[in-house]
Formats: C-alpha cells, structure tokens, sequence
C-alpha cells in the first residue's frame, strides 16, 4: 500500500525504516534513493544488496541500518537473492506457511552501476527474464566508487576516473554510456523509469508505479557522488539539478517495453558544459585539446532527448 | 504409478513406489528431492547432474512437487537464488557438477557463512581444462574449504539415503549448515541399479518438517543478512562456524544411526569392509570403494592377501579419529585421490597420514592419483596397487614412491620416490 506524502515537511519527517545513522559520505545521493524507497509504502520490504558503498555503509556488523529484511550476498547477485527470496515467498503463500499472509510483501534490489550494468548484467537480465515481482534499483554514480574511483560501463565519456585517467595524452574514458534503461526495456520489463532525488515527487511517484507493478521492474536512479565526481558535499542536489536540466539525465518511464514517457521537461536547458564546469572529474575538458569531448557529448544528449520525444510522441 | 491426494491439504501428489526401484544415482537424487518437498530449487543444467534436474523437472510438471522452481541463467546464480530462499526461510537444494561447481564456489562460502541450510547434490566430474564431462573428484576436492559438510555416496541407492539424511543433518538446530551429497559421474549417476526406497510419507516424516531460524519472511523480526565484519569480528564469525562445522559430526551419527532404525542400512562417519584382519588396506572415495571391495576379496581368496578398504563417508567434518581408528592394525596403506593434486600429494593420502600421526601405530603410507577424466579404475589396476603395499607391509618402510600415477598410459610417473628420499 502506498504512502501518502502530500509536501516537503511530510516527506522529511516520515518514519525511517531506513536509519540515519549509517556510514555514507556527508553529501551522498544514495541515502535519499533508497530513504525515499523505503518511506513510500507500508507494505513488508525484502530487500537484496549488491557489495557496494550502500552495502558496506549501512551493515557493519554488529550494526544495521535496515529496519526491513535485508541480504547482501555478493557484489554480481542482488538481483537473485530477490529472485530466491520471492520463489520462497510464493511457496510458503501457496503451502499457508506465511505468518502474515495478508499484508503485502514487496522485493527490492539496490546495486551500484559496477553491480548492475557489469558484473551483475547477465543475473538482472536472468531475473528480469524469469518475470519475478521485483524492484531493481540502480544506484548510479556512473563509477566504482566503493573500491577507489574506477571506470565501470556508466561512466560517461571523458570523466577522468582512477583507471581512465585524463593525462597528457588522455582526455579520460573513451567509451559512452551504456544504455542500461533501453536495455531492460527491450526484456520486456512491464515497467522501467529514469529517476533523480532532486525531483522528489517525481521518483516517489515512480517508486510507487513500480511497487505496485506485478513483475519485474527495472529503476535507474542518477545518484551524483561527491567524492568521484568531485563537487561538495552541500551541492548534491544543484548538481543534481543540472544533471537533470541539462537532460545528460533526462526522466522518463517505459510500460511494458514500448510505451514511453517522459516525465520532466525543464524549462530551461542548461548547456552540458556547465553541468560538466561543476565536477572535478570533467575538468580536463576544459583545456583546448579536449573541447571536442564536450561538444560531443552536448551532440549526444541533443539526440538522445530527440529520440526520447519522438518515441514518445510515436509511441514505440 | 499409482497416484495418491491427501484430501484436504493444497500439497504435491504422492508417488507410490515399488519395495525395489531400478534407479541410477540421478534419479535417486531427484526422488529424494521430492520426496524432501523442499520449498525452493534453483538450478541450472550441467553434465552429469543434469538428469537429477530433469528428474525434478518431470515430477513438477506431473504434479508431485508443490515448490518452486527457478530456472536460473547460471550455477553462480543457482546458489545465490539458493542462499536468498533460504535466507528467506525454508527448504531449499540444488543440483551441479564440475564447471558449474566451480561458478558457484563464491556462493558457496557464503551460504555456510549464513549457516543456511542448503542442500547440494553434486554429481562428481572432472575440471578443464582440457574440457572433461566424466568422472573425477576434481570438483569435490575444490569444494573441501568451503565451510559445508560433505559426504560421499559409492552407489545409488547411498545417493538416495544420504540425500534424504543430508535435509536432516543441515537443518538440525545445532548445525544450520550447508550440506553438499557427493556421487560419482556416469559411474554411479547413469548407471541403473537397485534402489530400496522409503514410502513418501515414511522418508518426509524422517526429515521432519523445515525449522525457520530468522527467516526474513518474518517481518516482525526483520534481519539482516550478510553483514560486514574486518578485523574486530571476522575471526570470531569463522571460529563459530568451525565449531559448529566440528560439532556436527554428533548430530551426523545420531541421523545415520536413527536412519539404520528406519531402514536397517548403517552408515558411518567411516566405513571399514574386510577390515578385522587386515594387514593392507586401500583408503579411496567413490564408486572405487565398491571397486576394492571387489580386488580384496579377490585377493584374500586367491592369494591369501589380508586386504581391506576404508573409505571416508564424511569428508567434512573429517573423522580423523575414526579414520586412525579403522587404520590402526594395518601395516601399510594406500591412500587413492582420483584428483590432479595440484603439486602436492593427494587430498587423502595428507588427511589420512595426518590423522594417523597422532597415533600410536604409523603404518606406512603411499598415495595414488588415479581415473582422472573418467579413465576407468581396472581390477588389475587396483590389485597392482594392493601388491605394491604388500611390499612396504613386508619391508616395514616405504619401498614404493611415496606418489605414483595408476593407469595413466605411457612411462610411470611417480614423485617423491624412496631412492630419492634414502639419499
């Protein structure tokens, strides 16, 4: 059953089940994805973690942030100890094992770009597959962050990150971002959305859309990390803010791997440079031999976000 | 066939089965499972465990099986559905070999970590590379850390027994570990042979009903599984798994011993055949245990060898005591890996020397690798082997190498050879 928040004071103020006290760096956006999961219904929550910085900053034994069921096996599997999770919750329905058979239990998966768009690719895809009733949200930073910074297939082209240092002959990562939305999308998913904490109300709507779809669903969630992508600790949601009007994140939802919806439209866009001009990790950018990079990437999200309104306006 | 329905009760069909089945080790595996009516099986196909998989498959779509079935993508992915299901709190088993044993040896260690109660039947085959499909103990081998307890069926119908008792020994309050059912490839898994079962109710009534412990289906008690620990806790976690992993040879005897009341088959931690006078015995696992039983009749007939086999029926937790026990009369001992051991000697001949040099009596002790990639295990092979021991008994030391390769083609390879060690 979703919960009903009406403005900004009920939304800070609702009960946690996911607790303040944790280890994730001051500043970070994974708290508020993941507090905003849990704080939109009232129903159960089985909650599977990949290894991450989620993982290793809200269970250090012996303390836990999770007033929920939660399972954190390894960094590739999230999505299967849901999917164990919800067989065995279906078995015991069906046999009358379930102490509280009545109130609905929902499965959720929070894994990181590393876990989902690399290492834990193909369980996800095998889950999604399967059909099993969950909730996949990625965690995306666009980077390994809990192991030091390295490049994973999110980071966007030209971030300098630990392994794809920008350098006197390197502008940082060559590689685009992989399109991990239209990859779920096109498994048939019955439901998949982009969504950002800077637009609340938008990503609780969204949280709820999936909650209450029957089968899997797939969640992208940018989640701008200050220490990788090098802004302050107070400026997550401004850069957040860019990220989303300068449409390098634009928001959008799919139906059943076809139906597509966007969701947010800014007023005004803000040029991808300036969204670059605010993260240390684009700096390099800046320096003439690189400018290049950012006009290719602005010629990127130009088409990216055509594509998006045609598709819309098609309805394919 | 004949099927029965309990009335009254949303529950898979029963089966009715003959006093006398004709299964191989596969099928034996999948009755047992069914008849354990585990709650969850996530699985996925690899040779020569994939008929156990069929097998559960069938009775599934024939409406003997009221459990889920997740057809996984991977063997990685098998144990961690396994390990989430069983966190979440219920029955739950799998089936592998090999390749796919190697894929889900992360998982592995986390599930015992967890102490969850999976059950895992594991039809024995080699590793590449080069690729292999049949039978060696390569995959049990690389299992032998991974925190589960382990046990070894020579035959069918110990397949079917020890799949059963294994439900029982894991989800044991005091144990609360994962228990993995060794069987040969091909050798025991498709080969049809005589198999004694229990009714359906009789062998569900053995294991009892699943025991919940912190299910995360308990949402008035929510958990937390996989929690962090360095250096303040870790060592405090393993050192209790170890314990438990140690204390559970108790509750492995008391199965087997109420398992003999049931059914009149005893099994032991460690099983001892034609060893009351033994002066020679062979230590090996597998179908070879039946093998050597076989070559030390022979034997004693015919040449009048005193010759005997031991064989570990449980590898983990390893019944060192009752190892030295069984070997403490004889005069030497032939210890048979049928794995590449990897630049040392093999699995068992190390555990059995261990166990036997807290002891009084030191026989001697040599070690053979031996059937890798299925390469069959002959009569003649193993008399060899009996006739090489006979010499260390009469010489009173090791006159033999102390490793040597048996029916590998081409010249003999051995290490560690006596002339090498006199020097």
């Amino acid at each position: 059953m979703s919960k009903i928040i009406k403005n900004l004071k009920q939304f800070s103020t609702s009960n946690d089940r996911f607790e303040g006290a944790h280890l994730l760096c001051p500043g970070c956006a994974h708290s508020i994805i993941v507090r905003e999961l849990l704080n939109c219904t009232d129903d159960n929550l089985v909650i599977a973690n990949a290894t991450g910085c989620l993982e290793v900053c809200t269970a250090v034994y012996p303390h836990t942030s999770w007033d929920a069921s939660w399972i954190h096996i390894g960094f590739e599997n999230a999505a299967t100890a849901a999917s164990g999770a919800e067989a065995m919750y279906k078995t015991l329905k069906r046999k009358g094992r379930l102490k509280d058979p009545n109130k609905p239990v929902k499965f959720v998966a929070f894994g990181g770009d590393g876990a989902t768009y690399d290492i834990g690719f193909q369980f996800l895809s095998g889950a999604v597959e399967r059909g099993h009733d969950f909730t996949y949200i990625c965690l995306d930073n666009e980077v390994y962050a809990n192991t030091g910074g390295q490049r994973s297939s999110s980071t966007p082209r030209g971030a300098s990150t630990t392994t794809t240092p920008a350098g006197r002959v390197s502008y940082g990562n060559k590689k685009y971002k992989k399109d991990m939305v239209a990859i779920m999308a096109a498994h048939g998913a019955p439901y998949v959305a982009q969504v950002a904490p800077n637009k609340w109300k938008d990503m609780v709507k969204k949280y709820q859309k999936a909650l209450a779809t029957k089968g899997p669903v797939y969640i992208n969630a940018m989640s701008a990390c200050t220490t990788e992508w090098k802004f302050p600790a107070d400026k997550t949601i401004d850069i957040s803010d860019m990220g989303t009007d300068s449409l390098v994140f634009p928001l959008y939802e799919i139906e059943n791997g076809t139906k597509l919806t966007i969701t947010y439209r800014p007023k005004n866009i803000v040029p991808v440079r300036d969204y670059l001009g605010v993260q240390g990790r684009f700096k390099h950018l800046f320096k003439k031999e690189n400018e290049h990079v950012i006009e290719e990437m602005q010629k990127a999200v130009n088409e990216k976000w055509e594509l998006l309104q045609r598709r819309e306006e098609v309805g394919v | 066939m004949a099927r029965k329905k309990e009335e009254g009760k949303v529950m898979a069909e029963k089966l009715e089965l003959q006093d006398i089945e004709v299964w191989d080790g596969n099928m034996a595996f999948a009755q047992a499972m069914r008849q354990a009516q585990i709650d969850v099986v996530a699985a996925y196909p690899i040779t020569p465990s994939t008929p156990t998989v069929h097998g559960y498959a069938k009775f599934l779509a024939d409406g003997y099986i009221d459990g889920e079935f997740v057809l996984v993508e991977s063997e990685h992915a098998a144990m961690s559905g396994c390990v989430g299901a069983a966190a979440a709190g219920g029955r739950v088993a799998t089936a592998t070999s090999s390749q796919g044993f190697a894929l889900m040896i992360e998982v592995l260690y986390q599930a015992s970590g967890m102490r969850l109660p999976i059950v895992l039947g594991l039809v024995n085959r080699a590793l590449a590379s080069p690729l292999n499909v049949n039978g060696d103990h390569s995959d049990m081998y690389l299992g032998r850390d991974a925190g589960w307890i382990m046990v070894d069926a020579f035959n069918a119908q110990e397949a079917y027994d020890l799949m059963l008792m294994g439900f029982k020994i894991g989800e044991d309050l005091s144990v609360r570990l994962p228990v993995m059912v060794n069987q040969d490839g091909f050798i025991t898994s498709h080969t049809a042979q005589n198999v004694k079962p229990l009714s359906d109710d009789v062998a569900y009534n053995f294991i009892g009903e699943y025991k919940e412990v912190n299910p995360m289906l308990d949402f008035c008690k929510p958990v937390t599984y996989g929690a962090q620990t360095e250096e303040d806790w870790h060592f405090e976690f393993k050192a209790r798994q170890q314990k438990a992993l140690m204390d559970s040879s108790k509750v492995i005897s008391s199965v087997f011993e109420e398992f003999k009341n049931l059914t009149n088959r005893e099994y032991k931690a460690v099983e001892s055949y034609l060893m009351d006078d033994a002066k020679v015995a062979i230590v090996a696992l597998g179908s070879t245990v039946e093998s050597a039983i076989q070559a030390a009749k022979d034997l004693r007939k015919n040449k009048g060898i005193k010759a005997g086999v031991v064989a570990t029926r449980v590898i983990r937790p390893f019944p060192f005591e009752e190892v030295a026990e069984a070997l403490q009369n004889v005069e030497a001992i032939a210890t048979l890996d049928r794995s590449a051991p990897g630049g040392t000697l093999g699995m068992l001949f190390n555990e059995v020397s261990a166990a036997l040099y807290q002891s009084k009596n030191r026989p001697v002790i040599n070690n053979y690798i031996y059937g890798l990639g299925g390469r069959d295990m002959t009569q003649a092979d193993i008399k060899e082997i009996y006739a090489d021991i006979v010499k260390n008994a009469e010489a009173g030391k090791l006159v033999t190498p102390l490793q040597q390769f048996s029916g590998l083609r081409g010249p003999k390879l051995s290490f560690f050879n006596q002339e090498q060690i006199d020097e």
